[in-house]
């Protein structure tokens, strides 16, 4: 099954792709100290805007810090936002997208109506009030989108869990006498799994997305703080003599975006055999 | 189908309702004293006592929430603390430019996207198709700032043919001098302010709808009727425009609808690209003034014009769809 499971993985070019450019992306972030050529917080002020090539790659900041490094510390940051802005999420809205499925009549109403009123903002535009209440730094970012996007995983699952909970076998563990936690977490969770993980993988795009996006604002991970957001921000400022600050970091959102989308719609097409891509 | 809108119309009540209540309480999740958090550290206690009264925060929560709906009925969304006016009038001043640029950029995606959309489908698995779907899949993985931010490099920059930042008068009093003196200058001057921040957008959402487009036009091409249109000897223009495409419509317009939604949340971020003076700016400005009247006022009323063009989407789906008008 697992082996099977792999093969179609492997036959999915999507998947290939976007597993290809995650793994580089997951790489960097965990060898960041190994493979970055310099400090990224170390300021040298001779060095400050140099273009790119020579001793530095990608060239050199406002500070003469190296544009690499601090990219490759900024997927750190990237990822650790993304990863568990996605957990919490995913811990909230898969909780209550169960609760909410299997106990249906009011747990059902109560739970949906708040969904619908998280869903009656435009995303970032609730992150931003989150951000605007908590302040501005890297865990009430994560935490902000976290409280943001549990929305989708519960609707999903909720969904999920209203047409398994009508199969025999869940019938079954009800007329054996078994708890309604044991069914829900052995019986009903394991089988609306595949649906979540994808949502998840797509999430973490959109989740990178966002933390950019607030940081490029000013209200998310905050300096010195290596995060591709903000360098771009700061960027900005010299777009006139040293456009590769501006270039680089978006480029570095797009590919790794690009990885997980690529990525969640290849799990997609293989955990799903009736959604075959057109 | 009246019932039907009448209904529709009486469920943005809780919601609006809803969006009140939680901005209302994401707002008091300030951690301390919001009156000190806005004054700083160095704020004398009759300052704090001061923006505390204005804020009304020395009463009940409750109080104040139910105080804060009854005046918002009024449309009374209090007092800016920085620019001191009421916030109701800092947003009339600025929402037209953020509709403005939602609805620009609503156009420039539908150019972009409804041709790429018909193309990729027509000739599906061809390199048209495999050009325009990457394209989407690039547009949708770009934050849009950046996109802004390529732009401005490449249009006012590199070429200098654009500005890279600000508003000109707005398009409507550009028409209005072009009617009255035949002096086309403002409404051009206001165009060339307006295209770059739109097209940031407009890319954006023209990598949407144009996935959209193809996925339901695929459906359509394959659908009975348009066989036999074809079996009949339509001409294939025809077939693919007045055969598919109306019928392709129908679910578009849904996703169009949910788009200017997005539109609207992008340009907040849009706007601070390129200093536009709309809410969105004035919201981003407003959090680092620790203005929070305004901030929970412009994010109430962004998310319930988001709520509101959700509503005429469904709306407007049951007027358009005659399987389900009556």
């Amino acid at each position: 099954m697992k082996s099977l499971f792999l093969k179609r993985l492997l036959n999915n070019k999507s998947a290939v792709i976007g597993g290809v450019i995650v793994i580089i992306v997951i790489m960097c972030a965990l060898l960041a100290p190994v493979i970055s050529p310099y400090d990224p917080y170390t300021m040298n002020m001779p060095d400050r805007l140099q273009g790119p090539g020579g001793s530095h790659l990608l060239g050199t900041d406002q500070f003469g810090r190296d544009l690499l490094t601090r990219l490759i510390y900024g997927a750190k940051v990237s990822l650790q936002v993304g990863v568990i802005a996605v957990g919490l999420a995913m811990f909230v809205g898969v909780f209550l997208g169960l609760i909410a499925g299997y106990y249906g009549g009011w747990t059902d109403k109560i739970i949906m109506r708040f969904v619908d009123i998280f869903l009656a903002f435009p995303i970032i535009l609730l992150a931003i009030a989150f951000v605007a209440a908590l302040g501005p730094n890297t865990r009430n970012v994560m935490l902000a989108l976290g409280m943001v996007y549990w929305t989708s995983y519960t609707r999903v699952v909720r969904s999920s869990v209203l047409s398994i909970k009508e199969e025999e076998y869940i019938m079954a563990a009800i007329t054996t006498g078994a708890s309604d936690i044991r069914i829900i977490f052995t019986y009903i969770l394991p089988n609306a799994l595949a649906p979540i993980i994808v949502m998840a993988t797509l999430g973490l795009g959109t989740a990178i997305i966002s933390e950019s996006t607030l940081s490029f604002l000013g209200l998310g991970v905050q300096p010195p703080t290596a995060s591709w957001g903000s360098t771009l921000a700061f960027g900005l400022k010299f777009i006139r003599d040293a456009p590769y600050l501006s270039i680089f970091p978006g480029l570095a959102i797009m590919l790794t975006v690009l990885g997980f989308n690529l990525l969640g719609n290849g799990l997609r097409d293989v955990t799903d055999p009736k959604l075959t891509r057109k | 189908m009246v019932k039907y809108v009448f209904n529709r119309i009486l469920q943005i009540i809780p919601v609006v309702l809803g969006i009140t209540v939680l901005v209302f309480f994401i707002m008091r999740m300030i951690p301390g004293d919001p009156a000190m958090v806005m004054l700083g550290q160095d704020a004398t206690p009759e300052d704090i006592a001061r923006i505390r009264a204005i804020l009304g925060l020395d009463r009940n929560i409750f109080v104040q929430l139910f105080s804060y709906i009854k005046n918002m009925l009024m449309l009374d969304f209090g007092n800016s603390i920085f620019l001191r006016q009421p916030v109701l009038e800092v947003i009339k001043a600025s929402f037209p430019a953020t509709i403005e640029l939602a609805v620009t950029a609503l156009i420039i995606s539908l150019i972009i996207a409804v041709p790429l959309g018909i193309i990729s489908a027509v000739k599906q698995n061809s390199w048209v198709d495999y050009t325009s779907m990457a394209f989407a899949q690039l547009g949708i993985s770009m934050p849009v700032f950046w996109t802004g931010v390529l732009l401005i490099l490449l249009f006012s920059v590199k070429l200098g043919w654009l500005p890279s930042f600000g508003r000109g008068e707005s398009i409507i009093e550009g028409l209005k001098v072009l009617v009255t003196t035949g002096s086309g200058e403002v409404l051009l001057a206001s165009l060339k302010k307006l295209i770059l921040p739109a097209a940031s957008l407009g890319i954006m959402g023209s990598a949407m709808i144009s996935r959209m487009i193809r996925s339901t036009m695929l459906e359509v091409l394959d659908s009975d009727y348009v066989r036999t249109a074809r079996a009949k000897g339509t001409v294939e223009r025809k077939v693919i425009m007045k055969h598919a495409f109306r019928n392709a419509l129908l679910p578009v317009v849904t996703i169009v609808g949910l788009q200017f939604g997005t539109l609207l949340g992008g340009s907040i971020i849009t706007e601070s690209v390129f200093a536009w003076p709309g809410i969105g700016r004035i919201i981003v400005t407003a959090i680092s003034q620790r203005d929070f009247p305004l901030v929970q006022g412009g994010v109430i009323f962004l998310a319930t014009t988001f709520a509101v063009m959700n509503l005429l989407v469904d709306v407007l789906y049951v007027v358009i769809n005659p399987k389900i008008r009556h």
